[in-house]
């Protein structure tokens, strides 16, 4: 089979991805985006493993997801304490790492 | 042509000669080491010291006197020193007819100033550093006139250096003292520098630097290089002996305490570099060139020494003039050439001996009138002071070559010896003896007669016999010295030193009666002005430019400044400004601009979550373009 269709669905998304991260100020959204961004490759693993007829992407791709998994626990408490902190969600409000 | 002194090895007693140094180096350790526990005997301990090696020396040189003339040059293998590639350099002594005489010297001598010491520094908190720091000096002179190399001779060489510094800063807390010590370690540095060149040349030409194969191999030398090592050892003679133009340490010298003036800065150390020439004898023997500069060095010093003699009212630094004029002496003969090296180390034998007594009894004035150094406050000392001016009168008469004391049998012999050589430098020894006469006759009157010119308070009084049996045994040998070595000295040093032997006779010749009408003279005139009228109670103020400049050293030190210090602070100056406004502003002028750049580039950073992405996003394309670009290509 051809995964060309696969793959224009991946590149799509992971462009919807990365303007999500680079346009929405609210830090979840970004979150989100940076997911879609890990699904869009694995997106394009998939197929490509499944035109090469080898398992190799989609072992792959269960890596990504555990270690997605793990990313999303400690991406989503830093989150939840900025908003302790600061009452706000918003990426541009949390700059003080700077000179 | 001069014939060569054969080792013979060392047996017998002269296995222990390092005795001699071993046990003043010992001693002065432990008396550094130990501490206070030390102070009520420690003093008498280092005398004890300085009697061992006397008594070695003695024997040592009974002996010698037994042997025959053949074997007397004996030398002691001590141990391997430096063994590295093509260098093997061995450290050992040689007990030969001059060396023997130079440690009966110094440890002679040195055994009575050390015992006059125990009386004049009775009173200092600190006389155990004091005779440490003697015992250290004794034992580095013997290791200078003991070695068998030059190496070894040098490590003696600095170590009198080292000591000569402590004991001149003894008194370190006056500013002056401790000037006066830096000024003579510097001095000697430059002189030091001539030795090391010297050392080295030979070390380059010969492989070895033991006397025995530097004096067989200087007759091969090329009459470049006999003159160049003959010129850097007389440097370092000239350092070491306050010859012109190092000679402007030795008058600041005087501010250590008298006896250290007595033992290193008139008997002992500052003859080192009369050693020294006579010692290189082959080397000077192959360089006209060289020797003559001796001749002049000791002619110009010789006067020099003796103008600044007349001018000067404190009494150490009459002295200290008269010792650089006296070693002239020595140089002057030194270099003559082998009719004179016998004659040198005489008066310098001779020298010893009554200047260490004139030192010693100027101490011995200077105790009795507080410590007060200068003449215009004494006169009239000869009744008060009786033993100081008796054994002073004894030196005085020798220095001036009263016939039949020790300064007529060596002084004339050096000045007939000059007449043979050379016309002009005859005259100058002889103006000198009238000179000399001249200003110790002023001393004599200015502080033994005259009338009472006493400071309110100061009650004079004859030292305690600790100081004045040194100078009565110092004054009998001021006496007959001379004439104990007059008809004996020439033989026994021909095969160490190679002079010829001339005959001596009791009855002055031309130049012997000359020599004594000048002293007469200058005897005279010194009466006649400053006997038969009063001294004035400050020196009276002068426009004569021979006096200005006799109290003003010659004008050493501003000759000194002009020429070396001025210069060099300038040059010093002239880095430290290249150093600020070259070296610091270009390196400088690198961390601004980093610093500035640094600045502008930190912008970039600006806390905005979404502008780093960009930037992420950016360089992850630009990344992906150059993968695929190059692919393609």
């Amino acid at each position: 089979m051809s995964p060309d269709n696969y793959l224009y669905l991946a590149a799509i998304l992971f462009t919807i991805g990365t303007i999500g991260v680079m346009i929405r100020r609210n830090a979840l959204v970004a979150f989100m985006s940076v997911e879609l961004m890990l699904n869009a490759a694995n997106l394009a693993m998939v197929a490509f493993a499944l035109a090469r007829g080898g398992l190799d992407g989609q072992v792959a791709t269960f890596f990504v997801m555990v270690v997605a998994a793990a990313e999303v626990v400690v991406g989503l408490s830093i989150i939840i304490t900025i908003y302790r902190t600061r009452r706000s969600t918003s990426v541009d409000a949390a700059n003080l790492l700077k000179l | 042509m001069i014939t060569l002194e054969t080792l013979v090895p060392a047996t017998g007693l002269f296995s222990y000669a390092w005795l001699m140094i071993v046990v003043p180096a010992v001693v002065a350790a432990v008396l550094l080491l130990f501490g206070s526990i030390l102070d009520r005997i420690g003093h008498w301990l280092a005398v004890a010291a300085v009697l061992v090696s006397f008594t070695v020396a003695a024997i040592l040189f009974v002996q010698l006197l037994g042997a025959d003339p053949e074997s007397r040059a004996v030398s002691v293998p001590l141990f391997e020193w430096i063994t590295t590639g093509m260098w093997n350099v061995k450290a050992g002594l040689l007990v030969d007819q001059l060396s023997i005489l130079f440690a009966m010297l110094i440890t002679g001598v040195g055994a009575l100033i050390h015992i006059y010491s125990v009386g004049y520094m009775a009173h200092d908190e600190r006389r155990r550093r004091f005779f440490a720091y003697l015992n250290l000096f004794i034992a580095a002179m013997l290791i200078l006139v003991l070695a068998d190399n030059y190496l070894v001779l040098f490590v003696g060489w600095e170590g009198v250096g080292l000591a000569s510094y402590l004991l001149i800063g003894f008194w370190q807390y006056k500013p002056s003292a401790a000037a006066a010590a830096k000024k003579a370690f510097v001095m000697n540095r430059v002189g030091d520098l001539g030795m090391t060149m010297a050392i080295m040349s030979m070390l380059a030409l010969f492989g070895s630097s033991s006397f025995t194969d530097v004096n067989s191999g200087a007759a091969h030398l090329t009459p470049f290089w006999a003159t160049t090592i003959g010129l850097l050892l007389l440097l370092g003679a000239c350092g070491k002996s306050a010859q012109v133009p190092l000679q402007a340490w030795l008058l600041d010298a005087m501010e250590g305490p008298t006896p250290v003036s007595a033992l290193i800065h008139a008997a002992t150390m500052v003859t080192a570099g009369v050693y020294l020439v006579v010692r290189s004898h082959e080397i000077f023997g192959m360089s006209d060139a060289a020797s003559t500069a001796v001749v002049v060095v000791g002619c110009v010093t010789l006067l020099a020494g003796a103008w600044i003699g007349t001018s000067k009212d404190d009494i150490k630094k009459v002295l200290a003039g008269s010792t650089m004029s006296q070693i002239g002496y020595m140089m002057l003969a030194a270099g003559l050439g082998p009719v004179g090296y016998a004659f040198a180390i005489f008066h310098l034998l001779t020298h010893g001996f009554f200047k260490a007594n004139m030192f010693l009894g100027a101490g011995s004035v200077m105790h009795a009138m507080d410590d007060d150094v200068n003449m215009r406050h004494y006169g009239a000392l000869a009744k008060v002071t009786r033993i100081t001016f008796w054994t002073f009168a004894m030196g005085y008469l020798a220095i001036i070559g009263f016939p039949g004391l020790a300064g007529y049998f060596s002084k004339d012999h050096i000045i007939e010896a000059a007449f043979e050589v050379s016309t002009l430098a005859g005259v100058c020894a002889l103006v000198g003896a009238g000179i000399t006469a001249f200003y110790m006759t002023r001393l004599m009157l200015m502080t033994f007669f005259g009338e009472k010119r006493w400071r309110p308070g100061v009650h004079p009084h004859e030292s305690p016999l600790v100081m004045t049996v040194p100078l009565i045994i110092l004054a009998f040998f001021s006496v007959i010295a001379g004439a104990l070595m007059n008809w004996w000295i020439q033989e026994w040093l021909e095969p160490a030193v190679g002079n010829h032997v001339h005959e001596v006779s009791l009855v002055p010749g031309p130049i012997g009666w000359a020599t004594l009408a000048v002293v007469a003279a200058g005897v005279a005139l010194s009466w006649w002005l400053f006997g038969t009228k009063p001294i004035p109670d400050v020196a009276p103020a002068s426009a004569n430019p021979f006096t200005v400049a006799g109290r003003n050293d010659l004008f050493g030190d501003a000759i000194n400044d002009t020429l070396v210090v001025q210069p060099t602070l300038l040059a010093a100056r002239g880095l430290v400004a290249t150093d600020d406004k070259l070296i610091d502003a270009a390196a400088n002028g690198v961390g601004t601009m980093f610093a500035g750049l640094s600045s502008q580039t930190r912008r970039l950073q600006t806390g905005q979550v979404r502008s780093y992405a960009l930037t992420m996003t950016i360089g992850v394309l630009l990344v992906g373009a150059v993968l695929i670009l190059t692919q393609l290509g």
